[in-house]
């Protein structure tokens, strides 16, 4: 194309190297949806036929909704939580001149890098040693660790994606920093807020490795799973499921990568005055 | 419009209260305590939820298990364990070098996938980033148990290779084995790897290029000597985002990795469950952390001083 | 404070960590006053204004607002109001919420606010606007709403943050005249920020010049290019060609001085005490300087000198002049006639002469 630059002209074979990659990425996770509707017990070719049933035998397990629902219930209570302190930590990030910045936002966003098999069992220690009983509530304490910095990341490119002038300019109209949070701040961050609040929802739903170490007598859906992976009959049950899960999943965050489109990545869009 | 108009259609009243409360004052006077006011409660969360576990963890990695109990006076005898039975420090090693080796796999090649978005996709970008960032954001342990059924025994290579009839028995390897956890690990971590990448080369200002280009560069050269260095911080994050978290996995070697795979991960989450050791497997936790720390700090050094004699 | 003082800067000082943005500035405003802080990026001007309007705090110093101490008082409690650099108009409201926004706590019924809203709009020479959204806007109605938004609530000050720096040549210089004609109108004192020297000397009363964080001079636009009281004040408003020079005689006003290229000189101190051997800088701008063929009859103030090279630019010419003794050559800008176009060619010497008003006598660097 003419409009190409010297640049940026074309390059056939990385262009290979990237369909072949995605097909790679993808491939994978897609056999689960073809052999959740294969009718065989094993995950073997040739195919033997379509079958429906997986998904039905799916449907009269009791335990799995048991288990869908702790895991909704979790997912709900920490994705509200991290998403409302998240609102409130992007702001003291990217609105205030604070000394400590630095190492306060990388303690924050430790959970990202750190082992999370660590964090499960300190928190399971301590736990114990509190004599607190592991329960739905433990799990969520777990999940608001790994959580929060989801939320921080997608919230802080949203704040600093509009100008600070347009708080400043509610501040000089006479609002104080309550109303000015209500008018000005909370409409122009929402799909931020909304996108955060479906990020962590979809975190803390799929989450295993802290819920193993923190589940009580009720099982999210992963630890579930997981429990399930020892019966090789439960296995095409399990990989109907874990369809559901991923189809679920998909469309959760290309949701709310499409409410949050335009603050993606720190965007490039810098702010500041003289 | 006249000067009339406006002041008279004005209520007296419009003019802003001169009353300031106290704590409004003191507000305003401290910008600081505001924004501090701000963030204290999500970091006294994570304060709470992390550090304090974090200090019992080290407390009772000096206790010792006892039958169902721990005793609690200070004790060196499970550090002096881990470092005298060799089953810890060749598990530990063995944990590292397979997440090195994840590792600069993913790195390696996730990078030209991260070159190929930031320099030669210009329309709908946004879409291929979601494209691969997308697996990401699924379940760890759904993407983990998705190679179990390729790599399995009777998977989907094995059933394939017999099926066109190129082996007759199902190949062992490929399940229950170090590379089976490697591929799997660098697989699952791809996008972690890509994001911090294409961030650090769509910033490298395009005129830098023309520049060396113009300067004489053709694009080999100019790729070593611009575009690398410039997209090494990226590289760096990547490494690290990939390497500490995979060290602690233990989902993927106790799903693929069998015997000869198992991870440090494996016998830390033993301790706490079926070992019934927990000072032990406390102490495990520790001394994975310290040398991760060590490791990364090796690393980050070692990049800048190769960073430093490439300019 | 001064007794007539609207706004009274006392020796304000501000540190951003080590960095001093304000060094000691003392200014007093009057009521109604078109009052301008002018400087280059960085210069502690735009620092300023934001501590007027309460985004920043004085490290050191206070500043009154109508005899009231503003130092505890937040933005939203001070009686000025803010036209900020890009506007900040607020992306999600449309016009008439973005002009009301700052009535919300003056509960007034939803028809007396629209009443209001509408005489801004017809003000601003926006009618019919009030339903757009703000990104429909261009760059000069943008500028129009922030200004309707700010002066709706009849604050004692506005404040002007370069209002006028995102819109192209021609709007600015027609925003600039009803920018004049508006504070005229509604007589409520302007604090204006600017870099840019032409259109603050067009529209303040009195002007501030700052650099570094210290104001350089304070004065009306004549006076700062009449009577700068510095070479950095005088080269940063106009050209002006500087000339060095040292006392030979004073008597009263009067003095004697040698200078270089012109020769010795009399000359008039503005109000600055000087001494025998003294040395000083002499500054003269361009249009001072008269340019003949002939040498005039006034031998004491003219020299002559060679057209090196000369620029046309329709109204007016540009001459730059080589006269003995300089290293430098010295700009001279004349009004083009018949007899100007002679001078271009630089082959005959040609003669410029100046009076005594038109020498400013500075300081020497």
């Amino acid at each position: 194309m003419s409009e190409e630059s010297y640049i940026h002209r074309r390059n056939r074979p990385l262009q290979i190297y990237a369909v072949i990659f995605l097909i790679l990425l993808y491939v994978p996770v897609l056999f689960l949806p073809l052999f959740s509707f294969n009718d065989s017990l094993y995950t073997t070719f040739p195919l033997t036929g379509f079958t429906l049933k997986w998904y039905e035998e799916l449907w009269t397990r009791d335990a799995m909704w048991a288990a869908l629902f702790n895991s909704i219930k979790v997912g709900l209570f920490v994705a509200a939580a991290s998403t409302f302190l998240g609102i409130f930590a992007a702001k003291a990030i990217t609105r205030y001149r604070l000394p400590g910045r630095g190492p306060i936002v990388g303690f924050i966003m430790l959970p990202l890098v750190i082992p999370l098999i660590i964090f499960g069992v300190a928190l399971l220690v301590l736990l114990s040693r509190l004599g607190v009983p592991l329960s739905l509530y433990t799990v969520s304490a777990g999940h608001l660790i790994v959580c929060l910095p989801f939320a921080i990341a997608t919230l802080i490119p949203r704040f600093e994606g509009f100008d600070q002038a347009i708080e400043e300019a509610s501040a000089d109209l006479g609002e104080n920093g309550w109303w000015t949070f209500w008018r000005v701040t909370l409409p122009m961050v929402f799909p931020g807020v909304l996108a955060s609040f479906i990020l962590t929802f979809t975190v803390s739903f799929d989450e295993f490795i802290m819920a193993f170490f923190l589940t009580g007598t009720q099982p999210t859906l992963p630890v579930y799973i997981w429990g399930q992976l020892r019966f090789p009959q439960s296995f095409p049950s399990v990989l109907a499921l874990a369809s559901i899960i991923i189809a679920v999943s998909f469309v959760m965050v290309i949701l709310s990568l499409y409410i949050n489109r335009g603050a993606q990545f720190g965007g490039t869009k810098g702010s500041g005055h003289d | 419009m006249s000067e009339q108009s406006i002041h008279t259609s004005v209520p007296a009243e419009l003019a802003p209260p001169g009353k300031v409360g106290r704590l409004s004052r003191l507000m305003h006077r401290s910008e600081r305590a505001r924004g501090y006011g701000l963030i204290a409660p999500a970091l006294t969360f994570m304060l709470c939820a992390i550090l304090l576990p974090f200090a019992i963890l080290v407390v009772m990695s000096f206790w010792t298990a006892t039958g169902f109990d721990f005793d609690t006076s200070f004790s060196l005898e499970n550090y002096k364990q881990a470092l005298e039975r060799p089953i810890y420090a060749a598990l530990l090693e063995r944990s590292l070098w397979m997440s090195g080796i994840a590792t600069v796999a993913a790195v390696v090649l996730c990078y030209p996938m991260a070159y190929f978005v930031a320099f030669h996709v210009h329309r709908h970008k946004m879409f291929w980033i979601i494209l691969m960032t997308l697996p990401f954001w699924t379940s760890y342990l759904l993407r983990v148990f998705a190679w179990k059924v390729v790599l399995g025994y009777e998977g989907v290579i094995n059933s394939f290779l017999i099926s066109v009839g190129l082996i007759e028995e199902p190949l062992e390897v490929l399940l229950y084995s170090q590379s089976a956890v490697i591929i799997t690990l660098a697989h699952a971590w791809a996008a972690f790897a890509i994001l911090p990448m294409y961030v650090s080369l769509e910033k490298i200002d395009r005129s830098l290029l023309e520049a060396a280009t113009d300067l004489g560069d053709g694009p080999v050269m100019r790729f070593l000597r611009v575009t690398l260095p410039l997209s090494l911080p990226g590289v760096i994050s990547a490494s690290l985002l990939i390497f500490i978290p995979t060290t602690g996995d233990y989902i993927t070697p106790a799903l693929l990795g069998g015997p000869d795979g198992a991870m440090i991960g494996n016998l830390i989450q033993k301790m706490f469950g079926p070992i019934n050791n927990w000072p032990m497997g406390a102490t495990l936790s520790i001394l994975l952390m310290l040398c991760i720390s060590v490791i990364c700090v090796l690393f980050i050094l070692l990049t800048l001083f190769v960073r430093r004699r490439i300019s | 404070m001064t007794e007539d003082a609207y706004i009274s800067i006392r020796n304000v000082d501000k540190y951003f960590g080590k960095f001093q943005a304000v060094d000691d500035v003392t200014i007093d405003i009057g009521q109604g006053e078109f009052f301008s802080l002018l400087g280059s990026s960085g210069c502690g001007k735009t620092t300023l204004l934001r501590m007027l309007a309460g985004f920043e705090n004085p490290t050191h110093g206070e500043i009154y607002i109508d005899g009231q101490p503003m130092s505890d008082v937040p933005p939203h409690h001070r009686p000025v109001n803010m036209v900020f650099q890009n506007y900040a108009i607020f992306p999600h409201l449309n016009v008439r919420d973005n002009i009301a926004y700052g009535l919300r706590k003056h509960k007034l019924p939803k028809a007396k606010r629209y009443e209001m809203v509408d005489e801004m709009l017809d003000l601003i020479k926006l009618p019919d606007y009030g339903d757009r959204r703000a990104n429909e806007l261009s760059g000069g109605q943008r500028q129009r709403i922030a200004l309707a938004r700010a002066l709706i609530l009849r604050p004692k000050v506005l404040l002007l943050d370069e209002p006028l720096g995102a819109l192209d040549k021609q709007l600015r210089e027609q925003m600039q005249l009803e920018l004049r004609q508006l504070q005229r109108t509604v007589g409520i004192t302007f604090v204006f920020v600017t870099h840019d020297q032409e259109e603050a000397l067009t529209l303040s009363d009195r002007i501030a010049v700052m650099s570094e964080g210290r104001v350089l001079q304070l004065d009306t636009p004549s006076g700062l290019y009449e009577r700068p009281h510095s070479r950095q004040v005088a080269s940063f408003i106009g050209t002006m060609n500087f000339f060095e020079a040292s006392v030979k005689g004073v008597q009263g006003e009067k003095v004697d001085i040698s200078v270089r290229g012109l020769g010795d000189i009399a000359a008039r101190t503005t109000g600055q005490s000087l001494a025998e051997g003294e040395k000083v800088q002499v500054a003269v701008r361009p249009e001072k300087f008269v340019l003949t063929a002939d040498q005039p009859g006034t031998p004491s103030s003219s020299v002559p000198g060679i057209v090196e090279t000369s620029a046309y630019l329709g109204e007016r010419s540009h001459f730059f002049i080589r006269l003995e003794g300089l290293d430098q050559t010295v700009a001279v800008s004349a009004q083009n006639s018949a007899g100007t176009q002679a001078f271009g060619d630089g082959s005959k010497p040609v003669w410029l002469s100046w009076t005594e008003d038109s020498l400013v006598l500075l300081p020497p660097e």
